[in-house]
């Protein structure tokens, strides 16, 4: 496979780091992928603008931080603002399309779904935001295999919240199958 | 095969608390510090799971104290910090050194100095790790840069800290620390674990702590237990009472250094990556060391001959192994975080020391591949 260098933005809360780390686990662990993933931190614990790189490849990744997304998620309009501009070109630009209004145009599949709105009005819990974005994003890209991301989830999330994770990502992978990229 | 319970996908600080859990850790003491508290987190999860003690002290000179205390009662014993913290353990430490007790210290760096930059990555405290500390002495920091090394290394270091009794710092970085990758944990008894060597001397019976055998070890007999002896920070005798004798402080300080300074061979350890036919030799450590590896990997797809050096033990320094791989080279880079720290070693070490050049980058970002390109092509006469 190509490397795969992705950036996942938003604020903090949203899960974004939490999904990151999922995602590059699942790739790890169960699809036997080199995989990183690595977080800028500041000295605030709410609010600004989160950032979590992830790269996945089949062979070994040394330089751990991401400087040109292939693949860009962003969850807030801050986070549009700020990292829009780093993405490769023809790349893919995913984002929330509650959160995020595309101002310019970056030479990159923008791709605008629904998900939060989705994950409310299906769910009726804003938590499982981030697991239905993952599922959006490997419907899109088809970068790891569903199943590796719900072995992680089974690991690691109680039992009670598994259908909810569950229901979170296949409704992400409807809405992501339907676009081409 | 593996099985997949040992496999881990974790940071670098729990990389770190593994590595302490596989070679028989039993106590810490620590305070929390951006960005080593997940060491200390960790291993509050951990260790009372294999029933060891997990402190959380005062401050860090207290942890210092605390792991010292532990270690002579008969524990092997860790604790974390960064920088601000490295430096309120700097007396004990030198404690530890003086009335040589094992102990691991494991400094995450962030940037410095005082409270600096605490969630950027910076590798300012190397010469700290080795002169942090007042007076002569030797000390033993070992580094690594991802985080199956950073496992051994921890394993490691607390193989040597009871080998030499001595401390021993790990000095990892914020990058590695906090970064995520894939870790196996190694089934037990594949690396080597060295376990306290204790006195034979039977209760009742006159103990020297400070008699070594002939092969330069002092075993030791855990404190309050069967034995009574005295430990203290001033030049000492081999019952461990002070004593200002000329002769006796000269021993004992030769001592001090000799028994790390006299086995280099033994405690360095480094990786080569295309070294053998290398024109140009990256020399790194930490998670810079991924960069200047990435880079080569890359070079030597377009044919330039770069090899990069690992170093994983930055003291005591092995001059003479950095003298031999570098001996030929066209010219020698060393990169990492601060304002030339290791470049200062390598120059005295090396025959030439006008061909060694400094990659650095000093503003909380983990040096890229790119930082060092540019330096490579302005050394080639190539232009950036």
């Amino acid at each position: 496979m190509e490397r795969s260098r992705l950036v996942f933005s938003g604020s903090g809360g949203q899960g974004v780091i939490t999904a990151a780390i999922i995602l590059a686990k699942a790739a790890a662990i169960f699809e036997n992928k080199s995989a990183i993933q690595s977080q800028s931190y500041g000295a605030a614990a709410r609010g600004g603008s989160t950032r979590s790189d992830i790269i996945i490849d089949d062979s070994e990744i040394y330089f751990p931080k991401v400087i040109q997304p292939n693949i860009l998620v962003c969850l807030t309009q801050e986070s549009y603002n700020k990292f829009s501009a780093i993405i490769r070109p023809g790349g893919l630009l995913l984002v929330d399309s509650k959160y995020v209004t595309i101002e310019k145009k970056v030479d990159a599949k923008h791709i605008a779904l629904p998900m939060y709105d989705t994950v409310i009005k299906k769910i009726g819990k804003p938590i499982v935001f981030n697991i239905c974005m993952l599922g959006a994003l490997i419907g899109v890209s088809g970068l790891i295999k569903p199943a590796s991301i719900l072995k992680v989830l089974e690991t690691t999330i109680p039992e009670d919240f598994m259908e909810m994770n569950k229901k979170a990502l296949s409704l992400g992978l409807e809405m992501g199958k339907k676009e081409k990229y | 095969m593996k099985n997949k319970n040992n496999i881990r996908f974790v940071q670098g600080n729990e990389a770190c608390v593994e590595g302490a859990i596989y070679a028989g850790i039993d106590f810490f003491a620590g305070y929390p510090i951006t960005p080593s508290t997940e060491i200390m987190e960790h291993l509050a999860t951990r260790l009372p799971q294999k029933g060891g003690k997990f402190i959380q002290m005062e401050d860090e000179i207290a942890s210092m104290g605390a792991i010292i205390g532990a270690s002579l009662t008969g524990n092997k014993v860790m604790t974390a910090t960064s920088g601000p913290g490295f430096s309120l353990k700097q007396e004990a430490l030198g404690y530890a050194c003086m009335a040589e007790i094992p102990c691991v210290i494991a400094n995450v760096q962030r940037g410095g100095p005082s409270t600096g930059n605490p969630t950027h990555v910076s590798q300012g405290d190397v010469n700290q790790a080795r002169w942090g500390t007042h007076g002569d002495h030797a000390i033993i920091a070992l580094t690594a840069s991802n985080h199956q090394d950073v496992f051994k290394i921890t394993v490691d270091a607390f193989n040597m800290a009871e080998t030499y009794r001595t401390p021993v710092v790990l000095l990892l970085d914020e990058v590695i620390g906090h970064m995520r990758e894939k870790l196996v944990i190694p089934e037990p008894g594949e690396i080597p674990v060295v376990e306290r060597l204790r006195t034979s001397v039977k209760k009742g019976i006159d103990y020297h702590p400070y008699l070594p055998r002939e092969d330069g070890r002092l075993p030791m007999s855990d404190f309050g237990a069967e034995h009574r002896y005295n430990v203290t920070g001033l030049f000492h005798d081999m019952w461990g009472f002070p004593n200002n004798n000329p002769e006796v402080v000269s021993e004992l300080l030769r001592h001090l250094v000799d028994k790390i300074e006299n086995n280099v061979h033994e405690i360095s350890m480094h990786k080569e990556y295309w070294m053998d036919d290398a024109e140009y030799i990256l020399i790194s450590y930490g998670s810079s060391a991924r960069s200047a590896i990435h880079l080569a990997r890359n070079r030597r797809s377009r044919g330039v001959k770069l090899g990069v050096l690992e170093l994983q033990t930055l003291w005591p320094f092995p001059t003479e192994m950095v003298k031999e791989k570098c001996a030929g080279a066209k010219a020698v880079i060393v990169v990492e975080m601060n304002m030339g720290q290791v470049v200062t070693q390598v120059k005295n070490a090396v025959d030439n020391p006008q061909t060694v050049f400094l990659a650095n980058r000093i503003d909380g970002q983990l040096i890229s591949p790119t930082d060092i390109k540019s330096l490579l092509r302005m050394i080639q006469g190539k232009g950036v």
